[in-house]
């Protein structure tokens, strides 16, 4: 690339460049400026230094949050939610997608499909009201729970056992039926004729699925894990702030809701970001791990 | 050819349908429960503990009342909320249709020299980010904290939507710009005359999904905003529903002063009241959201 092809690229594509002018601010002032933040997490913010010429403390903050008692509480609750909510939401809509790919009345299937998307574009804050008017005393949940012995009448959002469970189901509802549409667009891929083929070599409907369906949705599956692990310890605050409350933080507060908290109610800015940062960059652990490890064994990887 | 059906095929086939309505069922219940109970007697459903509601409740004395919604129409707190989320979700669809138009179209430029690193630039985001609180500090220094521009901003521009534009632009044939371009068009004409309306399909699906995404969020509101005059629906809504202080917003003044009358009530018709354009437009648009999983799935 010389002098010469530069020119010429600026003179063909000044346009473009020019165009592309807002783009790249945006993504500098939004996503690289709170990069250069992140030097907040060496600091020992104060108000009054503001960022540039608040007394820079090394590691003190990273140290502080691995000695306190916190450290090992929000892993415990994030691991538990994050990988709690995959064992359980992960399968859910692939299992839903092979049953409706079962379904042979096509008419049947699109209401039921219409249905189930249904409740992914309700609002997190409606659905969190929700969730709190079911389980609160006499509550629709709570009377259910209660005529079946799981539970006393009681406001179940203040008892720690519950949150879990409730948090986790509820995403299921919320999440089950438009997960399932990218797993029925991969198997409306299958090819038709390794159906044939097996039928000729006599194998049963449930064959088919284990030896044809599954291996031929087996790289969106993949690469759907991988997208989830690399996204492991970053709960979905949304929810979790609207659910929790202090009688409940032993078991719900996660990294997440932490920094939030920790950060923009109490005003601990260096001490939250250091908090913050740990959690991007085992996320980024993460999500690479599990990247080489899928790349190694199934050949299907994100980068 | 039509294969006689294995017994076990047909119990699973009859297994499977009952398993399909009983998830279109449970996936309705809780929303029936809420539109039933919005209509409901106050009194009734007050003392209520039979479970989910799946009839509204009323007798001879307590008759079946639309009143919930005239106090909701009445909390001027809430139809400023509406009125505010409708300026977010306009204002910004409009905007962020543009400007990922924009960057899809950069990025989708053959013979560019630069471009292709402009696209690491951007992806590397999608993977690593400053975090909550230094994007706070960002907005902060920038004055727009406690603004209804740090709404419209925060999540303007997605990575995402860029790259998806970006593949629709790129399956229209170089041909077609390449004559425009012949007949003395410059870029912007290409754009907005050619690519655009080519790739109309894709924008609108994501036009929808940022508009839906805008109406129902409500985090970067409780992060920047403390003046309610600038409140979306979703933090009254908070108000409302999970805090419960909300409820004195209502004007009750009527109605003898007895709050715990009324808050089920009030709560359940807001919930509807807040809902409703997403419930209306759903049936509509939800074929748009399914291709939209798929634009996303091709090239993600």
């Amino acid at each position: 690339m010389n002098k010469h092809t530069i020119k010429k690229d600026w003179i063909h594509n000044r346009a473009v460049y020019l165009m592309a002018i807002p783009i790249i601010l945006y993504f500098l002032i939004w996503n690289y400026l709170p990069m250069v933040g992140i030097a907040l997490a060496f600091e020992d913010y104060s108000a009054r230094g503001g960022f540039l010429f608040s007394k820079w403390i090394g590691l003190k903050n990273f140290v502080d949050f691995f000695k306190s008692y916190y450290l090992v509480r929000l892993l415990r609750n994030t691991l538990i939610l994050s990988v709690g909510n995959m064992i359980i939401n992960f399968p859910a809509p692939i299992i839903l997608a092979l049953l409706l790919n079962e379904l042979e009345n096509q008419v049947f299937k699109k209401v039921i499909q219409t249905i189930s998307y249904m409740p992914f574009f309700i609002s997190v804050v409606v659905i969190c009201g929700i969730i709190v008017d079911f389980f609160s005393y006499n509550g629709a949940f709570t009377i259910l729970l209660t005529k079946l012995g799981l539970a006393e009448n009681k406001d179940l959002m203040s008892v720690r056992s519950y949150f879990r469970p409730i948090y986790i189901l509820s995403n299921t509802w919320q999440g089950v039926g438009y997960g399932s549409i990218i797993y029925l667009a991969a198997l409306s891929g299958v090819d038709q004729e390794l159906y044939e083929a097996a039928k000729i070599d006599g194998a049963n409907r449930w064959q088919q699925t284990i030896h044809v369906t599954i291996p031929g949705i087996a790289p969106t599956i993949i690469i759907m894990l991988i997208l989830q692990i690399g996204s492991l310890l970053s709960t979905a605050m949304e929810k979790i702030l609207l659910l929790y409350r202090p009688l409940t933080y032993e078991v719900a507060d996660t990294i997440t809701t932490f920094v939030y908290r920790r950060g923009l109610i109490d005003g601990d800015f260096g001490y939250s970001t250091s908090v913050g940062l740990f959690n991007s960059f085992v996320n980024l652990l993460l999500l690479f791990i599990a990247n080489s490890v899928s790349r190694k064994y199934s050949e299907t990887s994100l980068f | 050819m039509k294969i006689k059906e294995s017994p076990g095929r047909i119990v699973f086939r009859v297994i499977n349908v009952l398993i399909m309505i009983f998830l279109a069922f449970a996936c309705l219940a809780p929303l029936l429960h809420v539109l039933f109970a919005s209509i409901s007697d106050p009194d009734l459903l007050t003392q209520f503990s039979g479970g989910i509601i799946l009839w509204p409740l009323y007798d001879e004395t307590h008759p079946a009342t639309l009143k919930g919604y005239t106090f909701v129409l009445r909390n001027n707190a809430l139809i400023m909320g509406y009125a505010n989320t409708f300026f977010y979700v306009i204002s910004g669809t409009i905007l962020s249709v543009i400007f990922c138009s924009l960057g899809g179209y950069c990025l989708s430029r053959r013979g560019t020299i630069w471009m292709k690193y402009l696209i690491l630039i951007i992806t590397f985001t999608m993977f690593f980010h400053g975090g909550l609180i230094p994007t706070y500090m960002v907005n902060k220094y920038l004055g727009i904290v406690n603004t209804r521009w740090v709404i419209v901003l925060m999540g303007l521009i997605s990575v995402f939507n860029i790259i998806i534009v970006r593949t629709a632009f790129q399956a229209i044939p170089a041909s077609l710009e390449e004559s425009a371009q012949l007949d003395g068009a410059g870029h912007m004409t290409i754009l907005f005359r050619i690519t655009f309306p080519l790739a109309k399909a894709t924008i609108a699906v994501i036009a929808l999904f940022y508009a839906v995404g805008k109406w129902n969020e409500y985090l970067n509101a409780a992060i920047y905003l403390t003046n309610r005059k600038l409140y979306p629906l979703q933090i009254i809504l908070r108000e409302i529903l999970i805090e419960s202080s909300g409820t004195q917003d209502f004007d009750l003044a009527t109605e003898a002063g007895n709050f715990s009358k009324y808050k089920k009530l009030l709560q359940y018709s807001t919930i509807i009241f807040a809902t409703l354009p997403i419930l209306c437009v759903y049936p509509f648009v939800q074929k748009y959201f399914v291709k939209g999983v798929m634009i996303g799935s091709i090239k993600g």
